[in-house]
């Protein structure tokens, strides 16, 4: 259980071990240079919080570190050995899950087949005939564990409301990471008891140690709850990182605003 | 009413037992005896072949206008290849081959070059009309010898696989199991309805959505092919002329009338195959009663459009009992 009045947990140290390293990772659609040299490190436990401005390209990092787009220069590191996602396949079998914003629950499915969606249990080899009632008792299970409420494991996700989904949504990713949780806008669209759902499952999981985790959100406040450090993403490039105890939100602004300045000088006097 | 909103083979179970009722008070026992409905079923076992495994596509929503000339198709090839002197076993194996071959082409071009599934198959239904009417020298053939036209007895083979008058519409049902338990109770089944009802989302979760998809076209492609050759020694004899379009538009409307729904994640193979048999009682029974074709084909579009109106208001009320 993560404890609320305790002070945010200090980063971990140096020679504590790094989750996830990515070194000058650069990115581009046609003409459109959408990472122009990502250095990110991601410590083992810690949660990182990204944000930046629409455009800045964090889901296009999130989607790279994912594997479901593919880099085009620079390296991705994964618990010290390089690796080269080419799916999504290969990047939960490296202990990558991700929550996307855009909701990637099937509407038509029920609640215990999305949650296990891409790990189904199944029975009689070959086969691949389904174990429903394995999967609806260790769904229930664990929805249960996790304090999400659904009104049954076997109502379809177009049921439920959006919140519920999301709840869904993270609490399959959190079920399925072994090493590295990415969450893009977890919090999009819940209501403020939803929200609180998630961000204790979070804090729970980064509390466990077990599992490194990066968040994107909009939301400062949510950021700063739960987050051991947050980077900042202007132009496809990370411009600011900062632990959090160490920071607030206004002195995060101010750095903002004059990194900001720092980029119009260089777009108004390039030689300079 | 809990029952109708769950269940939507209901409403063309609901349609065809009252059709039935019907045809028996009109036509009395000319429409129950077993000729009749052997013709019924003759009707229904093409249109249930091709719908069947049409489920699939647009449970992918994705759709294949090429199965019905994949169904004439292989008999075709079964016989050239027969011809040719290849033992009859083996010319069945290749000729269904042939058809999975066909149907990967169609997926592979629908998902590789993203050409959509509704020109790929178009494309592919020419292709075959135009193959067959070139090999055959626009000349009718005889199915292989496997029918009892020689006198001697008919072997328990040929009689499976065609002779039986009852054999199309059993291999259909049999097919209409196996899908069923394909889509309902297997992995495969959860990533069709993944990749049919949230495509990207499918994606991200791992679902190899693209090979889920070709899996769909050579399944659709295989069941119309081997139907397709018990339908041949059925009628014994293999017409170049006869176009599969007419068979998709049935197939469609089959799959429809059994509340499949057009844009993908939902379906019923079940509800399929009764829709095809609801057409098949609809043809046979209005013939037997005296009314002319043309009436029919007015009866099948009052019939689709009515199962589909009924399935979208069952979907309004799930969707109001949901707001609630």
């Amino acid at each position: 259980m993560s404890d609320q009045s305790a002070e945010p947990m200090a980063p971990a140290s140096a020679s504590a071990g790094i989750a996830l390293e990515v070194r000058g990772v650069t990115k581009r659609f046609g003409a459109l240079v959408v990472l122009r040299g990502i250095d990110m490190t991601l410590r083992q436990g810690e949660v990182l919080g990204l944000v930046g401005d629409n455009g800045a390209g964090k889901s296009t990092l999130v989607k790279i570190l994912s594997g479901f787009h593919s880099q085009d220069g620079g390296e991705v590191i994964v618990g010290g050995k390089r690796v080269d996602f080419h799916s999504v396949g290969d990047a939960r079998a490296h202990g990558v899950e991700t929550v996307y914003q855009d909701l990637a629950l099937i509407p038509q499915l029920p609640v215990y087949l999305n949650l296990f969606l891409g790990h189904e249990l199944t029975k009689l080899g070959p086969l691949r005939y389904l174990d429903k009632r394995g999967m609806r008792k260790l769904a229930r299970e664990y929805l249960d564990d996790i304090r999400v409420h659904v009104p049954s494991v076997e109502a379809e996700a177009e049921q439920l409301s959006g919140g519920q989904r999301q709840a869904v949504a993270v609490a399959r990713a959190v079920r399925a990471a072994t090493k590295i949780l990415l969450l893009d806008e977890p919090l999009a669209a819940m209501g403020a008891r939803e929200s609180r759902l998630i961000i204790d499952l979070v804090k729970d999981l980064a509390a466990s140690g077990r599992v490194s985790i990066i968040v994107i959100d909009h939301n400062y406040a949510h950021l700063f709850e739960l987050c051991d450090r947050i980077n900042v993403m202007q132009g496809g490039r990370i411009t600011i990182d900062q632990p959090v105890h160490e920071t607030s939100l206004e002195t995060l602004t101010e750095l903002m605003v004059s990194s900001y300045r720092r980029q119009l000088d260089e777009v108004s006097n390039p030689g300079a | 009413m809990r029952l109708f909103l769950y269940q939507r083979e209901l409403t063309p179970i609901l349609i065809t037992i009252g059709l039935f009722a019907y045809f028996t008070i009109r036509a009395g026992s000319t429409f129950t005896d077993s000729l009749s409905l052997s013709s019924a079923a003759g009707y229904a076992g093409p249109i249930g072949a091709i719908a069947v495994g049409e489920v699939l596509l647009l449970m992918l929503a994705e759709i294949d206008l090429s199965a019905g000339q994949v169904f004439l198709f292989a008999p075709w090839v079964e016989y050239w290849l027969h011809n040719l002197g290849v033992p009859l076993v083996l010319a069945i194996l290749i000729a269904l081959a042939v058809c999975c071959g066909v149907g990967a082409v169609n997926g592979l071009i629908t998902v590789l070059l993203n050409v959509p599934s509704f020109v790929t198959t178009l494309a592919m239904n020419f292709i075959l009309f135009g193959l067959v009417l070139i090999y055959s020298n626009q000349t009718q053939a005889t199915p292989i010898p496997l029918s009892s036209s020689f006198g001697g007895p008919v072997s328990f083979s040929s009689q499976v696989m065609g002779v039986w008058m009852w054999s199309e519409i059993v291999w259909v049902a049999a097919i209409t199991i196996v899908v069923t338990v394909l889509l309902t109770r297997t992995r495969f089944g959860v990533r069709i309805i993944a990749t049919g009802g949230n495509l990207l989302g499918a994606a991200e979760a791992g679902v190899p959505v693209r090979r889920v998809k070709v899996w769909g076209f050579v399944i659709c492609s295989f069941f119309s092919g081997l139907v397709g050759i018990v339908d041949a020694v059925k009628y014994g004899s293999l017409d170049p002329g006869n176009f599969g379009v007419d068979y998709i538009l049935y197939a469609v409307g089959a799959c429809v009338i059994g509340g499949t729904a057009l844009t993908g994640g939902r379906g019923t193979v079940i509800g399929a195959f009764i829709g095809a048999i609801l057409i098949g009682i609809l043809e046979d029974g209005l013939t037997l009663i005296g009314v002319s074709t043309n009436d029919f084909y007015v009866w099948v579009g009052v019939v689709i459009i009515f199962a589909m109106a009924l399935n979208a208001q069952f979907d309004r009320l799930i969707a109001r009992s949901r707001a609630t």
